[in-house]
């Protein structure tokens, strides 16, 4: 037995309702976020917001954020909990990142790539230092550069380019065309690179973080390299059943990673670099940097090496990645469990009893072992 | 179909159609307000598919090239008319903005009439390109001027 239902507490939970829309919305005398602040000034937590509440919606998602006080996980529950209510237009075509519109662009393998590499927005050479000059209102802000000349409109993948050898092994849909979705059944195993990369993209960027780490760190024996990272827009076709053709429906931004791992080879295999990926919703470069090392450790059945750590194995993985069903389970048991609790009370008194009365009768009996001695 | 053949010659092609389809659906929708203001109000129109929001999976590639995987899903915005004279339109916008894509699906319409195709060209699709253009010529350019070369410390392939 777990959970069972209790009734009652409607007026305390309707004041807990007033409580935290009071202390959600702080000090009155200040002015209120709008939506707009935060998706604009708050951008990274709305992009992850929007990449784990698996819905891309800037506006929604900055309102979740708004509505959580500005915690992820809650607010990633409530967009899940929001995409329930709409009806499914259309599945798009696959998304093609070669024709990205870059702002950023950078490989930690080859110096010289086609294109250049492009630093765009990062903290990456930042000092880590606190600025304080932040924290004066009004003042005026740096300014980005403009460059003469735009990029090239489209920059190749670096992966594609230095492929001509072999080494590097190669990104094939050998798939029946069959996709897993996971918003429409539930996990399976064996699972396939599908729904991995799909629970990968959906899952908590901590755990992920984590898992990652540990590879890193010998539990999973990957030596990874950036081949490339690029964050950029993209767009998004359909194939409207009344038009049959596709159009362009949107333009997004993804953050994707395509690692570099080492790999001996085999009986089949010829030494070769193998790859791990990982893909996003807009600007998440941890998480995407994370899902693709992820992504090569849960390839290891696939490459024939032995399933050992925790990230290798799929089951272990893909059963804890997804945040709103952890916090479900986890965050439940503070909920009352009077009844539950009652039984285990009356079980551990009956033990007790039992285990008084077993030993009273065994000191007895030793007792009157002696005496008959 | 065939029975149309004179009538398909007038109209727009298929790449046509999914140019300015896309165009309206990245528009943002103040732009579209604007340039539509003088041009929608005196259509009369008929719902095919009333305004609604719902939900586009949008998928990827493994690796950029392999397996296909779904990512996640987005917003997006659809309506369908039809005009008086039987004339189709579909909007599909991104995003949760239902007026939007009732503009979007009105423009859609109008632009395969052959006696307005030219105009709606001109005052909608054209600057709303422009637009769009310059936004991303302009991010374009900060991205540029973050370019950087790297050095590894071996002799002779140090900055000259």
């Amino acid at each position: 037995m777990a959970y069972v239902a209790v009734k009652g507490g409607e007026q305390a939970i309707l004041n807990t309702h007033k409580l935290i829309s009071e202390t959600r919305r702080g000090n009155p005398d200040l002015a209120e976020l709008s939506l707009a602040q935060i998706s604009e000034q708050f951008g990274l937590a709305v992009d992850r917001v929007m990449t784990e509440g698996s819905v891309y919606d800037r506006e929604l998602a900055a309102l979740a954020l708004k509505q959580a006080q500005g915690d992820a996980i809650e607010a990633i529950f409530l967009l899940r909990a929001y995409r329930t209510t709409l009806p499914r237009i259309a599945v798009s075509e696959p998304i093609d990142t070669s024709k990205m519109a870059i702002r950023r662009r950078i490989s930690a393998t080859f110096k010289d790539i086609p294109g250049g590499q492009v630093l765009g927005p990062t903290y990456d050479y930042t000092h880590r230092l606190v600025d304080f000059a932040l924290a004066a209102e009004g003042l005026e802000r740096p300014q980005a550069e403009l460059a003469h000349e735009p990029l090239d409109e489209t920059l190749p993948r670096v992966i594609d380019l230095l492929n001509d050898e072999g080494l590097i092994e190669e990104e094939i849909d050998e798939s029946d065309g069959e996709v897993f979705d996971l918003t429409r059944e539930p996990m399976l195993l064996p699972a396939g690179r599908d729904q991995r990369l799909q629970n990968l993209a959906r899952g908590d960027e901590g755990f992920v973080l984590g898992l990652a780490y540990s590879t890193a760190r010998g539990y999973g024996g990957v030596h990874p390299f950036v081949g490339e990272l690029r964050l950029g827009e993209v767009e998004v076709e359909i194939v409207p059943e009344e038009l049959g053709f596709p159009i362009a429906i949107a333009e997004i931004t993804v953050t994707e990673c395509q690692m570099i791992n080492q790999f001996r080879g085999s009986v089949d295999r010829p030494p070769q670099f193998t790859r791990g990926y990982g893909l996003t919703f807009a600007h998440n470069e941890r998480k995407a940097m994370a899902v693709a090392l992820v992504d090569r450790a849960l390839r290891a059945r696939e490459f024939g090496e032995n399933v050992r750590y925790p990230a290798q194995d799929a089951e272990f993985v893909l059963s804890h990645t997804d945040n709103v069903e952890g916090n479900g389970f986890v965050t439940h048991f503070k909920l009352p469990h009077y009844v539950d609790f009652q039984a285990e009370l009356q079980l551990v008194r009956q033990l007790r009893t039992e285990h008084e009365e077993h030993r009273r009768k065994a000191t007895g009996s030793e007792q009157a072992k002696e005496a008959a001695e | 179909m065939t029975l149309n053949t004179k009538i398909d010659a007038d109209l727009p092609t298929t790449p046509q159609r999914a140019d300015w389809l896309g165009i309206l659906s990245r528009s943002h929708a103040g732009d579209l307000d604007a340039l539509t203001a003088g041009i929608v109000a005196a259509v009369s129109f008929e719902w095919l598919r009333q305004p609604h929001v719902g939900l586009v999976m949008v998928r990827g590639r493994a690796g950029g090239t392999g397996q296909v995987f779904n990512l996640g899903e987005m917003t997006v915005a659809r309506a369908s008319i039809r005009l008086a004279d039987g004339t189709l339109g579909h909007g599909y916008v991104q995003g949760r903005d239902k007026r939007q894509a009732q503009l979007a699906a009105i423009v859609d319409a109008l632009l395969q009439q052959p006696d307005r195709h030219e105009e709606i060209i001109a005052k909608v699709i054209e600057p709303l390109r422009q637009t769009e253009q310059a936004r991303r010529i302009e991010k374009s350019r900060k991205a540029a001027s973050t370019k950087v070369e790297f050095f590894t410390m071996v002799r002779g392939e140090n900055p000259a």
